[in-house]
């Protein structure tokens, strides 16, 4: 965008750099998505304010600290990221369709434009689509894994989630107001320094990352307290269920590696805002340190991203298998494994960077090494899978097509592990393809495996399974379609981050990958009308047990969805599988005599103030907009004082209120199939579904 | 194992817990209190552990860059001992008195608690004082953050200490207040130990900082 603009460079005392000239009102894609997304948000806005439901919002949502809800609006916001992310992926391939030279020249985006778009895609898909769906089943799933009754910070929680929407917000400014980033998602310098990136655009990639990555560091350490400290009675280390396993090490990541990206980010905008000289060419700077740096947190972070979905597999898995998981402690130490490997593998990114042979023999063999423990987790599911009585539901769907899909792209990674290969395949289409095929079929897949399976828990209803179903397949037909193209133009010779060609043999296989999108847009739709189908006839889908799938974990011992106490009575462990032992003694759905009052978290504001100030103060600090800057930081200080100094930050739920909710749960516990004992008088009911 | 569903609640025990003890019931009776405190001050050990790694990378910054004076002024030439040795005084000093601002507070002192912290405050600002006086002094001589990689790998590394310091005196302020408000209460105490570990490691970091970067850049 900066080529017909006129860059301020002198900051004004009120508006910074900020003139009528920094909105793009001559680029009709951006006016008309402004135009619709302006309509959207007003209409939002306004039915939230005709039906008088702001204060239900503020109350029971916005100031929520029960990590069910923010749950939830981790998911709800990952989704809408995920359309705009999506968008910027039809572009890209739309753009590729017909930007070649014989046929109809440049295509219909200019480069400055579509190296925004590409730039804006990845941000988006890691950082406000991925991120958020994994710490969203995080947020929904681990208290209850471990029989808690919210994560050990629930202010810091909603903390987390409000620094995250702010960074997703900045983000979306940059759309309509200035531009973004042209730089790729992780903005090498000199490309991202001063000299070549003048405007807002990188800045706005350093705020938006820099404030949602100071929340998910809080979510880090919240969540391995929470796993170490919060857990039942009885529940050791080698009983917590698999998915609270594959958290707490993702967590682990979080909390060591997102410093390196604090650090890298502060660095970068130090040097485009005071001129320093970390990753500069001149006087003394070295740009590969970013590049070191920037990796040294990216590569872990892959593993955060990915761990969770192993663990969601390892639970649908066991489940749909109706049997134990195959090597439980083999799947443990793995993931630990993976999990201290994620640090010595990072220099597999750069190899041609020219570290010296032995230097990239080192990560090379680093990398393959990773790729065992990887291997044993597909052994055990394969396993567990074996001799099973295997329901092929739609989680499972999700499973399986996982298993194909990462499978391959595991293989194509070793083969960019060798440092040989990778000097041929290094910034080809071959390299986007490997990763597409590892995020999209590993974690992505996973995500939408863990929404299916754990929708019930939280919503109290099931998804619809025949579109969940039809999600999947169209998904991996999609993705097949849309990827395995780029590795043959990347074999082909094609590098990444083209806006236009002139070699037209490329041309049939980027229109086979575009068809391949609009199947995943079909893919995307479906699963959109299935929770918007889901969430209309939720009457019929209704789950009164608490365990649609019979599965195993504690989270299926409590009600659908949860009361926000989640336990009446904390549970007390004795196997790992909690809720298939409970089934197999007969002590499940049996009613306590009596209850105890409850310890819970009052709601908070804290968190969406200080949240949505930081979002002032990143537009204000992209801007240059000093004196804002400066307010709001005083401003975020003196709110979390306040906060400091506030009494009522807890309370008891009394046993009358407990008693109330309870009996209607076992009330409703009655109203499923016939063989009920239902007595609501005695104390034991039983139920055998 | 399979179809656990239908298993007769006659069954008992699994196949591999065996039966149950007696009176189980898969849930606990009689609750125990939580210890709150207890999971904040476990937090704040694991957010010191996330912000030794962010020194760890400052540190690493610093090991790339330090040589890298690009023709301006070399820190050999800088650098003064005792200058910094004085400093280190001061921050050595506070840790202390901030062991005795705890000891108190375990005597259930007020006095001696706001007291000693309030000694520990005042250190902490003569150490800081000095840190931007040496900024200050080092930018007149040609040696800003802006000068050259090595000076920027400094400044970045000293300075987000100096951030650190600045923090915990912040801190201490609003324990004032909220110490002030509540004396010594479960929570004050909590909030107290936390500081206490963030003011020892800060000193950690600074010795850290003397070896690595002023003994060893006069070398």
């Amino acid at each position: 965008m900066s080529t017909n603009r006129t860059i301020v460079t002198e900051a004004d005392p009120i508006f910074g750099r900020l003139t009528l000239d920094s909105i793009p009102f001559e680029d009709p894609i951006i006016m008309t998505t402004f135009t619709v997304v302006a309509i959207g948000g007003l209409g939002l806005v306004g039915s939230i304010l005709y039906f008088g439901k702001l204060k239900y919002l503020w109350e029971e949502w916005f100031t929520s600290v029960d990590h069910k809800k923010i749950g939830i609006m981790y998911v709800i916001v990952a989704m809408i990221m995920l359309f705009r992310g999506f968008s910027d992926a039809l572009l890209m391939r739309s753009q590729q369709a017909v930007a070649v030279a014989s046929e109809s020249g440049a295509g219909y985006l200019p480069p400055e434009h579509y190296d925004q778009i590409f730039t804006a895609h990845g941000v988006i898909m890691i950082f406000f689509v991925a991120m958020p769906l994994i710490v969203g089943l995080m947020n929904i799933v681990v208290p209850l894994q471990i029989g808690a009754r919210d994560v050990a910070f629930p202010f810091l929680n909603s903390l987390s989630f409000w620094l995250f929407v702010s960074g997703a917000l900045l983000m979306n400014i940059s759309l309509f107001v200035g531009e973004f980033a042209a730089t790729g998602w992780l903005a090498y310098p000199p490309l991202s320094g001063i000299e070549y990136s003048p405007w807002v655009g990188v800045d706005y990639w350093l705020w938006a990352l820099q404030i949602s990555g100071i929340g998910t560091l809080l979510t880090g350490v919240n969540f391995v307290v929470t796993i170490l400290r919060m857990r039942a009675p009885g529940m050791t280390l080698m009983k917590m269920p698999v998915f609270t396993w594959t958290s707490f090490c993702a967590n682990v990541l979080i909390v060591v590696a997102f410093p390196i990206l604090t650090v890298s980010l502060t660095l970068l905008t130090l040097d485009r805002y005071i001129g320093t000289h970390f990753f500069t060419g001149d006087m003394g700077g070295n740009q590969m340190m970013y590049v070191n740096l920037i990796w040294a947190w990216g590569h872990p972070e892959v593993y955060i991203l990915i761990l969770p979905a192993f663990g969601v597999f390892s639970e649908i898995t066991a489940t749909f298998s109706r049997k134990r998981l195959f090597g439980y402690t083999s799947l443990i130490w793995a993931t630990i494994c993976i999990m201290l490997m994620s640090f010595v593998v990072w220099l597999h990114h750069f190899f041609t960077m020219g570290a010296g042979a032995n230097v990239n023999a080192f990560f090379g063999v680093a990398t393959m090494i990773i790729s065992i423990p990887t291997g044993v987790k597909i052994f055990n599911w394969l396993f567990t899978m074996y001799k099973g009585q295997v329901e092929f539901s739609a989680p499972m769907w999700w499973t399986v097509s996982f298993f194909l899909t990462f499978t391959i792209g595991g293989m194509t990674g070793v083969m960019l592990a060798i440092p040989a290969a990778d000097f041929v395949l290094h910034n080809s289409l071959f390299l986007v393809a490997h990763f597409h095929n590892v995020i999209i079929g590993g974690s992505l897949f996973g995500y939408f495996a863990g929404i299916t399976y754990w929708w019930p828990k939280a919503t109290g209803f099931t998804l619809d399974e025949t579109l969940g179903k039809w999600a999947c397949g169209l998904w991996t037909v999609g993705f097949f379609m849309a990827f395995m193209p780029l590795y043959i133009l990347g074999f082909m010779g094609m590098t990444r981050r083209l806006n236009y060609y002139d070699n037209p043999v490329w041309n049939n296989w980027l229109l086979v990958a575009g068809a391949g999108a609009l199947i995943v847009l079909c893919a995307i739709a479906v699963q959109f009308y299935q929770m918007f189908a889901s969430i209309r006839d939720q009457k019929s889908n209704r789950d009164w047990t608490g365990d649609p799938w019979n599965a195993r974990t504690l989270e299926w011992a409590t009600s659908s969805p949860p009361p926000f106490y989640n336990f009446a009575l904390l549970p007390e462990v004795r196997d790992r599988d909690h809720w298939t032992d409970m089934k197999e003694l007969g002590l499940a759905y049996k009613r306590p005599s009596k209850y105890q009052r409850i310890h819970m978290p009052k709601n908070t504001w804290a968190g969406i103030v200080i949240g949505g100030i930081s979002l002032v103060l990143g537009f204000a600090m992209v801007w240059w907009i000093w004196w804002l800057a400066i307010l709001s930081g005083v401003a975020m200080l003196g709110a979390w004082i306040i906060y400091a100094f506030q009494d009522d930050k807890d309370y008891y739920v009394e046993v009358d209120q407990i008693e109330a909710i309870e009996k209607k749960h076992f009330s409703n516990l009655g109203r499923v199939g016939e063989s009920v004992t239902e007595d609501l008088e005695s104390d034991a009911v039983t139920i055998s579904v | 194992m399979s179809n656990t569903n239908q298993m007769s609640p006659n069954k008992v025990g699994n196949l591999i817990m065996g039966t149950p003890r007696v009176g189980y019931t898969g849930y606990i009776e009689k609750e125990l209190h939580h210890d709150y405190g207890g999971d904040t001050v476990f937090g704040f050990w694991i957010y010191i552990l996330s912000d030794c790694v962010l020194f760890a990378t400052l540190f690493a910054v610093f090991a790339v860059l330090q040589n890298n004076f690009a023709g301006t002024i070399e820190a050999r030439d800088l650098f003064e001992l005792d200058y910094v040795l004085a400093e280190t005084g001061l921050l050595l000093t506070s840790s202390f008195t901030f062991g005795l601002a705890v000891l108190s507070a375990n005597h259930k002192s007020m006095r001696g608690l706001v007291g000693w912290l309030m000694v520990t405050f005042g250190l902490g600002a003569g150490f800081l004082y000095m840190e931007i006086n040496e900024f200050i002094h080092f930018t007149h001589e040609g040696a800003a953050a802006w000068s050259s990689g090595a000076w920027s790998a400094f400044y970045a590394l000293i300075g987000t200490h100096g951030l650190h310091v600045f923090a915990g005196m912040l801190w201490m302020l609003v324990l004032f207040g909220l110490l002030f408000k509540e004396g010594l209460s479960e929570n004050n105490i909590v909030r107290l130990m936390c500081l206490s570990l963030f003011w020892h490691f800060l000193d950690i970091i600074w010795i850290c900082v003397f070896s690595f970067v002023y003994l060893m850049g006069v070398l």
